[in-house]
């Protein structure tokens, strides 16, 4: 019987694409041969509107680059703004932010994992309960700034708002029954035989071919690397607090699952610890101008956020808007292997191993 | 902490590498030839004392009088970072810079953006396409000239 590879569109309208991607795959019966990412279809031009805009002004737009992480987005771009422009920043500011990072961090890796599970075919169930969490996260952020996805918390120089009084039982309510949670996804999933069987062995990648490809983050540390940049260059206050970087050695799917898995537990360690150490005082130095204006030139800082490194390069040229702004989207450089990891695995794992790299596509084409 | 390598080490660094291959250097960065730039490369990433396994960003910025590619280098095992930037000749004509996917393939995906967005060419890359605009898109918006 004569047979020939066929190309399938996929995207860039498909549910389980997590936004507007699209893949081009070439398919060998049930084999994938070749595989070629398209996207820009949320390309809105962020780093060019930075060029127009002051740096507060910026912040808004942060947020709508990886949308279900915008806490640390912000972050990522307060601290490279703090650093340019030589701002200390208000202890309490600081634990405020170190609070709503970390709060997102779950967020994300809650959606991450929704949605890996939910791409596995454990349709809907995991993903409505890992909603129902993030529900209680995007309560707490209501409290603390008024808006659930954009934020637009974080100022150079700490946060705009103070939490309120009832903001503090909330989350130590929420601390408790976190862990809670967890422990129910595991016994959920973490021994389902569905899931181990369709995870465990698939789309491996060496941990050298991550490090040559840049990828960050969570992947990396699914391959055994110790790499967390809250540990390795501890911004913010992450050397006051105690954490550990959970890691796992296989680098496949499974890998990239229980990592974020484990991430969530230790993430909840350090909002805790922040809670405690936390102190009375301003959020934001008075001093700090609304206007701030860097003196010229540049910087490049990086957090760990959800997804991977997060950096911002800002060129200033002394005025109120910066020269030039460039993000580093972890989610978009984490694709670069996409290929590597596909070939050769079968049309279901696909969409699995997408999931697993847990991207986001306001992030990727911003 | 994660310790940036200031313009000056890295210079003499690069230097030892490709001897003439540093053109500048000022506080934090080191600005090299752009012919040499994939020896370089090569060099930052296999040397014992810089081992820049990791290339974190690529970025092109355009100066008005001419365009830079900066390169943003970090070594997991040292721990330090360091800026390597290559100039992209004179004036606004035909800016190119050797592509350094060969050394990091992780330049793949940021060197494409940087194409299609500063319209700065990579020699050598092995898939130069636009990524986040289509083919036959007027302009390359990160320009400064560049007009709605």
């Amino acid at each position: 019987m004569r047979t020939e590879p066929v190309t399938v569109n996929i995207g860039p309208h498909h549910p389980s694409t997590h936004g507007v991607f699209r893949l081009r795959v070439t398919f060998d019966g049930e084999v994938i041969v070749d595989v070629e990412p398209v996207f820009g279809y949320l390309h809105r031009g962020t780093e060019k509107l930075a060029e127009e805009r002051t740096y507060v002004q910026f912040v808004t737009l942060t947020d709508r680059m990886d949308y279900v992480a915008s806490m640390t987005n912000n972050q990522g771009f307060v601290l490279a703004v703090e650093k340019l422009a030589g701002i200390t920043p208000s202890p309490r500011g600081v634990w405020l932010r170190m609070i709503a990072a970390e709060l997102q961090r779950i967020a994300s890796h809650l959606v991450g994992m929704g949605f890996f599970l939910q791409d596995l075919g454990a349709f809907a169930t995991p993903l409505m309960y890992a909603m129902r969490e993030r529900e209680r996260i995007l309560d707490l952020f209501e409290m603390l700034c008024g808006a659930r996805i954009t934020n637009s918390y974080m100022r150079p120089g700490g946060v705009f708002m103070d939490a309120p009084e009832d903001f503090w039982p909330a989350v130590n309510r929420f601390l408790d029954e976190m862990p809670g949670y967890v422990d129910e996804y595991e016994s959920l999933i973490s021994g389902n035989e569905i899931v181990l069987s369709r995870t465990k062995g698939v789309a491996r990648v060496e941990l050298d071919a991550l490090i040559n490809a840049s990828i960050s983050g969570p992947m990396l540390r699914a391959a055994g690397l110790a790499w967390d940049l809250r540990k390795k260059h501890p911004y913010e206050f992450y050397d006051r607090v105690e954490f550990d970087v959970p890691l796992a050695q296989e680098s496949d799917n499974w890998a990239r699952y229980i990592v974020r898995i484990q991430e969530m537990r230790e993430s909840v360690k350090i909002v805790r610890q922040c809670v405690q150490q936390i102190e009375p005082g301003p959020i934001r130095p008075k001093e700090v101008p609304f206007l701030v204006r860097p003196p010229a030139g540049e910087v490049y800082s990086s957090i760990e956020g959800p997804k991977g490194e997060l950096g911002y390069y800002i060129v200033s040229d002394g005025s109120i808007a910066p020269y030039r702004c460039k993000v580093r989207a972890p989610s978009y450089i984490n694709l670069t292997l996409l290929k590597d990891m596909l070939v050769g695995w079968r049309v279901a794992d696909m969409i699995v191993t997408f999931g697993s790299i847990d991207i986001n596509m306001g992030e990727v084409d911003r | 902490m994660t310790a940036l390598i200031p313009g000056e080490r890295i210079a003499s660094m690069i230097a030892s590498i490709v001897p003439g291959a540093v053109a500048a250097q000022d506080r934090g960065a080191a600005w090299i030839r752009a012919e040499t730039w994939p020896a370089v490369a090569r060099g930052l990433r296999d040397g014992e004392e810089t081992d820049f396994k990791f290339l974190s960003a690529v970025t092109g910025v355009d100066y008005i009088d001419h365009y830079e590619v900066v390169y943003h280098l970090t070594s997991f095992r040292l721990n330090h970072r360091a800026v390597v930037k290559v100039r992209c000749g004179e004036g606004r004509e035909e800016p190119a810079v050797p592509s350094c996917v060969p050394v990091w393939r992780g330049a793949d995906l940021q060197e494409r953006e940087v194409y299609d967005l500063m319209g700065i060419r990579f020699d050598g890359h092995p898939n130069l396409k636009r990524v986040m605009l289509w083919e036959g898109f007027p302009g390359h918006p990160h320009r400064k000239d560049f007009l709605r």
